[in-house]
């Protein structure tokens, strides 16, 4: 359980990276990080199969996504970028020391932490669940894939049709 | 939710809360389209942590894996179609400024 605590921390480190680095490059691959460090923790948790997702769907592809969309739009010259960044960087100065504040005064609440998890017990088959008994949550993820794909396709295409 | 139940989670809670203000903290203070993008994205690991969390500590991890993996599903799709209205709005405006994005403002 320590571990898992520490591990948690390097997340929290990671994601207040990710929200306060200058480049939007690396912001994108500490997003990825931080998709790293939340397959670990699933992996720890006796979540291997939804471990797996969030390696290969948000630590890939979504940071693809991202370093595309980031190389596709980049209209400041690099002295532009570091002015704006300046002022970036006074905006998200109070975050940490948020973050810290309320990290600690949740700690010393009265709810005093146990560290010991307890060991899981035989559970039903992750597969038999998402088939049998959520086949709603299926029929949902096909429609919302085939939503975005229609949406993606629209958008792109007057995207092509503008550059024209 | 049993108090014992509520101890188990509350390591978790506190860094949970701290991801839910990085990601607001991020959406807010931000006027970048692709950093409001990154601080929703941030928000929804927070979800699946304590999604994962939950199901860990009641025993139902497959029943939570399950809904995580929709979640993925669903975030998968949030962030193509975002991306591809990201790259829109750079096309008609040739800026990710989203001060530069206020016609619709009443």
């Amino acid at each position: 359980m320590q571990l898992n605590i520490f591990i948690m921390i390097v997340l929290v480190i990671a994601s207040i990276w990710t929200v306060m680095t200058r480049s939007l490059l690396r912001a994108g691959i500490g997003l990825a990080l931080v998709s790293v460090i939340l397959a670990i923790v699933m992996f720890r948790l006796n979540s291997p199969l939804a471990a797996v997702f969030e390696l290969s769907v948000c630590a890939g592809l979504i940071s693809v996504l991202f370093v595309s969309v980031i190389s596709l739009t980049q209209p400041y010259s690099q002295q532009e970028i570091a002015d704006r960044m300046k002022s970036m960087f006074t905006r998200f100065k109070y975050l940490p020391i948020i973050v810290v504040i309320v990290g600690l005064v949740m700690f010393f609440m009265k709810f005093r932490p146990d560290l010991t998890l307890p060991v899981p017990q035989a559970e039903g088959d992750v597969r038999n669940i998402l088939w049998n008994f959520r086949q709603i949550d299926l029929i949902g993820q096909v429609i919302i894939l085939l939503c975005g794909v229609f949406a993606v396709v629209v958008l792109f295409k007057e995207i092509r049709k503008n550059a024209r | 939710m049993h108090a014992e139940s509520l101890t188990l989670l509350w390591p978790f809670l506190i860094f949970v809360t701290m991801l839910f203000i990085i990601g607001i903290y991020c959406m807010l203070a931000t006027y970048n389209l692709i950093r409001a993008l990154i601080g929703i994205e941030i928000l929804i690991k927070g979800v699946t942590i304590l999604l994962i969390v939950v199901g860990y500590i009641t025993n139902n991890v497959a029943l939570t894996q399950a809904l995580v993996i929709t979640l993925i599903v669903i975030e998968a799709v949030v962030v193509a179609v975002a991306v591809g209205v990201v790259l829109g709005i750079h096309t008609h405006k040739n800026s990710l400024d989203i001060r530069n994005i206020r016609n619709l403002k009443g």
